[in-house]
């Protein structure tokens, strides 16, 4: 078989999977986000009771967003605690971290970012990676989840003016979906292969009369969530190209098929609490457009330089090869992920420029959990208000008047990423500080510094891993970029909710502009490419394309 | 103002419950689950040879010395202390980096296999292409005064074919290669 009939039979195994499980997995997530009648579980009446919290009560849009914004400082305050103080604490294997690491740690990892500066081999105590790094990596796509489910009550409801209970919205989304899920799929990635021990790293003599560390760590019950919760932050340094995270082809698969599930899956739950599942189709089909033209590109560069005399592998594992790595690529960086299984700064110039403009379309190809969502529906908001302009007709998304409140919130919260991108990588390229951790000069190193900025602010944590990320001008500069692109966005769009869930739904009539067919998302996924290449277009030409050229 | 400590309160006491949940009862259920169903993956696939564990067969090692079928490069010597790869992009940088290597293992940068030339993403790559395993054959063989042919089929019986027959690369593990390689030298030898 050649590599192309391998490569296009793993996508379309892969579409293939996503197909079958998208329908139910949304219809379940639907059910989990309004469960009313049959209650709570009973281990979620204890979590309630242990934290004081009324599930019953419902919240307006400005306590939803206190709590949200309360439980993720605390998160970064309890992790930052945890990693400062690993070297005083049991299990600590030498592990160490500066404080300014040790910051951007807590911050990337609790806003579902998982950059990392430090390599995971030496920075982090067994203590830190389960009690610290595998928790956020459950919560933080849960409060994802919870804002995605507040925004749609925004245009499901039409009386009233709360938006859902943080607290239950979290507990559930966390015991009911990615719970059993990542247990699955932790039990199925140890039978593939991946460790889960808790041996301290060991010196083995080899045959050839030399020496080798074997890493030890409870690494199946981490990727498991870290691929499902749309993490990324690696184990070890090399993240899923180590052979302990992602040891073959099958494993492979099953991490990106991990990615992908719940971001996919969440249109179907879009249309059904928004009671009309074409709603949701139209979202789909516009991720997953995205999606298909990000892999195609991706792929198409690769391959092509896969022709030349390296074969296109440099930085990629064997066990995968190129089609893999490529497909790999631009689900990670379309999901918010970024975990890596090949090293995105090896790729060719327009693989690599593939990959970053993947990103900088917002993360909603389709997204990460959650937040794939409500940056999809805010896509929506604003399509609705162009295409309203154009052809004169009152802007309205399921019958919610899209006013100028409504407007000015989407447009706030979609600027956020483009303003934390360019302007930090514009400080980058003057400030020494930052040009001299680049490994590359020219239009590569360029690619560099934007590539960093791009995936804090959109957090998705992936990097061209030869910028030397590790000081601290770069830390605290990218952590910023990380809580101001998690957490402004997630506040405006839990006001656009409190704004929207107040107006009643006006019924259809000739005026409407339908939402649901194929039309709208043609013009959907239009404003989504043409607001990233206006945005990025001089920036791309200077760094990917430019190299392209030369 | 009381609503913002009301809801932080909530949000401690939520982490400190979601951590004894997520952070402990969790990986510890899979690593029971993996101490019944797959004692030997969540150990790491250990490879022991004379009675001495000698490595993983997930993880590749660095080979020295003609008698053995060489690893890719790698850009930490296969060392496993700290996994990564060299992150050069195509340019002079790697051009460079590639001809260094070409000359470290006596190859022809014209006719050499691409993986025999770049190094992988994690610098632990177990595997090499059947064409890379091919091309060391004869060097192997003549090291060890061993029949060619002999040596040749060792290198057939140890490539493995795409997983499912679709997944991933055909491709051959070198410490499991060479560890047939040095026990069949063994007995040929005794």
């Amino acid at each position: 078989m050649s590599d192309t009939a391998s490569g296009l039979l793993t996508i379309a195994v892969l579409v293939a999977a996503l197909a079958a499980v998208h329908v139910p997995l949304g219809t379940w997530m639907a059910r989990v986000f309004t469960d009313t009648d049959r209650g709570h579980w009973r281990v979620e009446r204890l979590v309630y009771r242990l934290c004081r919290v009324d599930p019953a009560s419902e919240q307006r849009w400005t306590t939803y967003a206190v709590a949200v914004l309360g439980f993720s400082v605390v998160g970064i305050v309890l992790l930052f605690a945890l990693i400062a103080l690993q070297g005083v604490l049991p299990l600590d294997r030498g592990a160490a971290m500066n404080l300014d690491t040790a910051l951007n740690t807590a911050v990337s990892f609790v806003t579902n970012t998982n950059w990392q500066s430090y390599a995971g081999e030496a920075g982090t105590s067994p203590l830190v990676q389960t009690l610290g790094l595998t928790v956020q990596n459950f919560v933080s796509p849960a409060v994802g989840l919870a804002v995605a489910v507040a925004l749609v009550r925004g245009l499901a409801r039409s009386s009233g003016s709360a938006v859902g209970n943080f607290w239950v919205d979290l507990v559930r989304g966390t015991v009911r979906v990615l719970l059993p899920l990542a247990a699955v799929a932790a039990v199925v990635l140890l039978l593939g292969g991946v460790i889960q021990n808790l041996s301290a790293p060991t010196t083995v003599p080899t045959v050839s009369g030399g020496s080798q560390v074997l890493q030890g760590g409870l690494v199946a019950s981490q990727e498991a969530i870290k691929e499902l919760g749309t993490n990324g932050g690696g184990y070890f340094n090399a993240n899923s190209a180590h052979p302990f995270e992602n040891p073959n082809a099958f494993t492979n698969l099953l991490e990106i098929f991990l990615l992908l599930v719940i971001p996919f899956s969440l249109p179907r739950t879009y249309g059904v609490l928004v009671g009309d599942r074409r709603q949701g189709w139209a979202v789909l089909g516009f991720m997953a457009t995205l999606w298909g033209l990000m892999v195609a590109a991706v792929t198409w560069a690769e391959v092509s330089a896969a022709g030349g005399r390296l074969g296109g592998l440099e930085g990629k594992e064997l066990r995968f090869g190129v089609w893999p790595s490529a497909l790999f690529a631009a689900s990670t960086t379309g999901t918010s992920t970024g975990a890596v299984n090949s090293m995105h700064e090896s790729f060719s110039p327009l693989g690599g420029g593939g990959v970053l403009f993947s990103m900088l379309l917002g993360e909603v190809s389709p997204g990460g959990v959650g937040s794939g969502l409500y940056g999809a529906l805010l896509l929506a908001v604003l399509t609705v208000f162009i295409s309203g302009l154009m052809v004169g007709r009152t802007p309205e998304l399921l019958g919610k008047q899209v006013g100028r409140r409504e407007i000015t919130l989407t447009a706030l919260a979609l600027l956020v990423m483009p303003a934390l991108v360019l302007v930090f990588t514009g400080i980058g390229m003057v400030a020494p500080l930052v040009s001299s951790q680049m490994l590359a000069t020219g239009p590569h190193g360029l690619t560099e510094v934007m590539y960093a900025y791009a995936s804090a602010a959109n957090n998705n944590g992936s990097a061209f891993a030869g910028f030397s990320a590790d000081t601290p001008y770069v830390n605290l500069t990218l952590a910023l970029c990380m809580f101001l692109g998690r957490f402004v966005p997630i506040v405006l769009v839990l006001a656009l909710a409190g704004s929207l869930v107040t107006q009643r739904r006006r019924p259809v009539n000739a005026g409407t502009l339908p939402t649901h067919t194929p039309t709208f998302a043609a013009l959907f996924v239009g404003v989504a490419v043409i607001v990233t290449g206006l945005t990025f277009f001089p920036a791309l030409a200077l760094g990917p394309l430019a190299e392209a050229l030369s | 103002m009381n609503n913002v400590v009301k809801q932080s309160l909530a949000g401690l006491r939520a982490m400190l419950v979601l951590t004894v949940l997520l952070g402990v009862l969790y990986p510890a259920a899979v690593w029971g689950v993996g101490q019944v169903v797959a004692r030997d993956q969540a150990a790491g696939s250990l490879v022991s040879y004379g009675g001495k564990v000698v490595g993983s067969s997930l993880v590749g090692q660095q080979w020295k010395g003609g008698e053995w079928f060489h690893s890719r490069p790698s850009a930490s010597d296969y060392a496993g202390a700290t996994s990564g790869g060299t992150n050069l992009g195509p340019g002079p940088a790697l051009d460079a980096t590639v001809a260094e290597r070409a000359a470290a293992a006596g190859l022809d940068i014209a006719s050499a296999p691409a993986d025999a030339l770049t190094a992988s993403g994690s610098g632990l790559d177990p595997h090499i292409s059947p064409a890379y395993a091919a091309a060391q054959v004869e060097r192997v063989a003549a090291a060890r005064g061993l029949d060619v042919g002999q040596v040749r089929s060792l290198v057939v019986a140890h490539t493995q074919g795409r997983t499912a027959g679709f997944l991933g690369q055909p491709r051959v593990d070198v410490l499991e290669l060479n560890l047939a390689l040095a026990r069949l030298a063994a007995s040929s030898a005794g």
